[in-house]
């Protein structure tokens, strides 16, 4: 069977910004694929090339066996979208904005009422298909957004941070039906996201950085490359205590989320070394076995919730860049 | 889950096997899907001025003022260039009618600019369909909106003396719906390059008035001082509002009477035929419309 998604070389200049610089990466069929990096790392813009709504400077991208330059209608017909931002009708119902989709993608006309009530009962909206748009909770308009993105049975189904801006319960919902999605349809998932917890859903991950691919394998592949604990300790003098690790311990730590974060083999035979020679003064120490976090930031050199600091920015600069095409 | 076997239960009959559907549901481009995507983007437009009952009334407003507030004032005073018998509302009627659909086809097609900034525009530029459909669903739809709205102008013409003759009726809808569509595409080119709301209503204000006093609504449009001649043979509104007034008088005067109340349009004192008229509003329409596929076809 062909993969999914098949990236060759692929590179993306806006002027003299190289956003994408040569990417490679497989996609199998039936894969859940999460796709992760910083802000501004080409993780947008890879996903617009795929998705046909960017064309690429250089290299191929083949999605669902066909090219996104070459045969754009066809990769069009054949994946389904979900952006962070909205994309739904305020003013039509649930079921109006279904069919206008189902008209554009052209869904058989006898298949639609049959395909709009498995799609919207998969998500728990069928009761709620009457009610216009703008009284949907945020919950409940971007599981219209997933119920859409499936209404033409495409074999590729996007989702670009399908949870951000939920609350936990919702969060945990969504991911419920995409779960639930994987198990009922023959699909294959491309998802970004901001929280790790999330990323460990998917059956591999790529992590983006300056343009590049740093890292892809499975989520266990990845946390065991990376080895080592992580230990958080809060400090009476954080610099001190970052120059007293490195001059004694010979290790390299930084400030992440307020403390002082290093990586070490054995986290919790290394505590009592620290308290022995640190001069400095500890408030408090945490030990973690690595993460997808650790993961993220031992390749990026950011924790996420660094990555994430910004992306009121990046929403914003989304938004422009959509603005001026 | 709970929520599973309800489902599978109210699903009954129907076929609860997913991946048959998968199998169908991706038919090839054609110009039939291009078509069916035109149909739906005609029929949101129609929906949401369904909805928005407030636009339908709110638009109402300006025109009515023009003719019963400006025409009422102004009758006893132009009176006197005007023939026994005949109104200077029936005189304005034409013009104020084609005002009475001029905001609301330019404000469809502030509703793409709208669709941009809340999304929904890219909903419709991903689908498997060509950028042509997408433009000329837009456009058909804001001028059948604008059409509805003109028709219940329309309804008061018999408060302006405008005959209700099923002829003269059908000849101003014809009229309206040409005149709506060369004005949606005309916003729909604006609304191409514009990407804020404020900008594209502030440059829509910049327009509209200009357009309609220049037409040629208010007066005639012989004996006028040359430099408003010329700036009236400019204005596109002067080619449909002319026939417009040409259609209501042919059904009230003759010979004489006629020629006076309406002369016609003038290029160095060659009278341009009403065909050719009608024909400039088409062409015009027609070319901001390739104008704005053509500005909605790049990518990135």
């Amino acid at each position: 069977m062909t993969s999914a998604i098949s990236v060759s070389k692929l590179t993306k200049r806006y002027g003299e910004i190289e956003a994408v610089r040569g990417i490679d990466f497989e996609v199998a069929a039936g894969e859940t694929f999460g796709f992760l990096g910083p802000n501004g790392a080409g993780k947008s813009t890879t996903i617009k090339i795929l998705c046909t709504l960017a064309d690429p400077t250089s290299g191929t991208a083949r999605v669902a066996g066909h090219d996104v330059v070459s045969e754009r209608d066809t990769v069009r017909r054949n994946i389904g979208l979900v952006f962070q931002d909205t994309t739904l009708d305020n003013y039509l119902t649930g079921e109006q904005n279904l069919r206008f989709h189902a008209d554009l993608y052209g869904v058989p006309k006898v298949a639609f009422g049959p395909r709009l009530r498995q799609v919207l009962e998969m998500v728990g909206l069928w009761d709620r298909r009457g009610s216009v748009v703008s009284t949907y909770s945020g919950g409940m308009q971007r599981r219209l957004e997933i119920a859409r993105g499936l209404l033409h049975a495409p074999r590729v189904l996007f989702l670009d941070e399908p949870t951000v801006g939920l609350d936990p319960q919702t969060r945990v919902s969504i991911w419920a039906y995409i779960n639930d999605l994987k198990a009922r349809e023959d699909i294959t998932i491309f998802l970004t996201t901001h929280y790790m917890d999330e990323a460990e859903n998917c059956d591999r991950i790529a992590i983006i950085d300056h343009g590049k691919i740093v890292a892809i394998d499975t989520p266990e592949a990845l946390k065991a490359s990376i080895g080592k604990d992580r230990v958080q300790i809060s400090t009476a003098d954080d610099p001190a205590a970052i120059a007293a690790l490195g001059e004694i311990f010979g290790l390299e730590a930084g400030v992440h989320e307020g403390l002082v974060t290093f990586s070490v083999e054995s986290g919790e035979h290394f505590v009592p070394k620290l308290f022995e020679s640190l001069p400095v003064a500890i408030r408090s120490v945490s030990v973690s076995r690595p993460s997808l976090d650790d993961v993220f930031m031992s390749y990026t050199g950011k924790t996420i919730r660094d990555a994430e600091a910004s992306i009121g920015d990046r929403n914003r600069r989304i938004a422009t860049r959509f603005g001026r095409r | 889950m709970a929520q599973d076997t309800v489902s599978r239960d109210a699903l009954g009959a129907q076929p609860p096997d997913l991946t048959e559907l998968i199998r169908v549901a991706v038919p090839e481009g054609s110009i039939r899907a291009d078509l069916r995507a035109v149909s739906i983007v005609w029929r949101r437009e129609l929906i949401r001025f369904r909805t928005d009952r407030l636009r339908a009334v709110t638009s109402l407003v300006q025109p009515v003022l023009f003719l019963f507030v400006l025409g009422t004032g102004l009758s006893r005073l132009a009176s006197r260039g005007l023939p026994a018998g005949v109104d200077f509302r029936t005189f304005i009627y034409p013009g104020v009618l084609a005002m009475s659909v001029l905001f609301t086809a330019i404000f469809s097609a502030a509703s793409i600019v709208w669709d941009r900034e809340f999304g929904f525009l890219r909903e419709m530029l991903v689908a498997p369909v060509r950028r042509w459909a997408i433009v000329v669903g837009k456009c058909l739809g804001g001028a059948t909106v604008a059409t509805f709205q003109g028709l219940i102008f329309l309804a008061l013409a018999g408060v302006a003396h405008v005959p209700y003759d099923p002829l003269l009726m059908l000849t101003l809808v014809g009229e309206l719906l040409l005149l709506s569509f060369t004005l949606t595409a005309f916003g729909v080119m604006m609304a191409a390059r514009i990407k804020q709301i404020q900008a594209f209503m502030a440059l829509t204000q910049l327009f509209v008035l200009p357009l309609f006093f220049l037409s040629g609504a208010l007066y005639p449009l012989n004996g006028l001082p040359p430099w408003l001649t010329v700036l009236t043979r400019i204005d596109p509104l002067t080619y449909i509002v002319d026939p417009m007034r040409h259609a209501v008088f042919a059904h009230l005067a003759f010979g004489q009477v006629l020629n006076r109340l309406s002369p016609g349009i003038t290029w160095f004192g060659w009278s341009v035929p009403l065909g050719l008229s009608l024909g400039i509003v088409a062409a015009m329409g027609l070319t901001m419309l390739g104008i704005a596929i053509a500005e909605f076809r790049k990518t990135e």
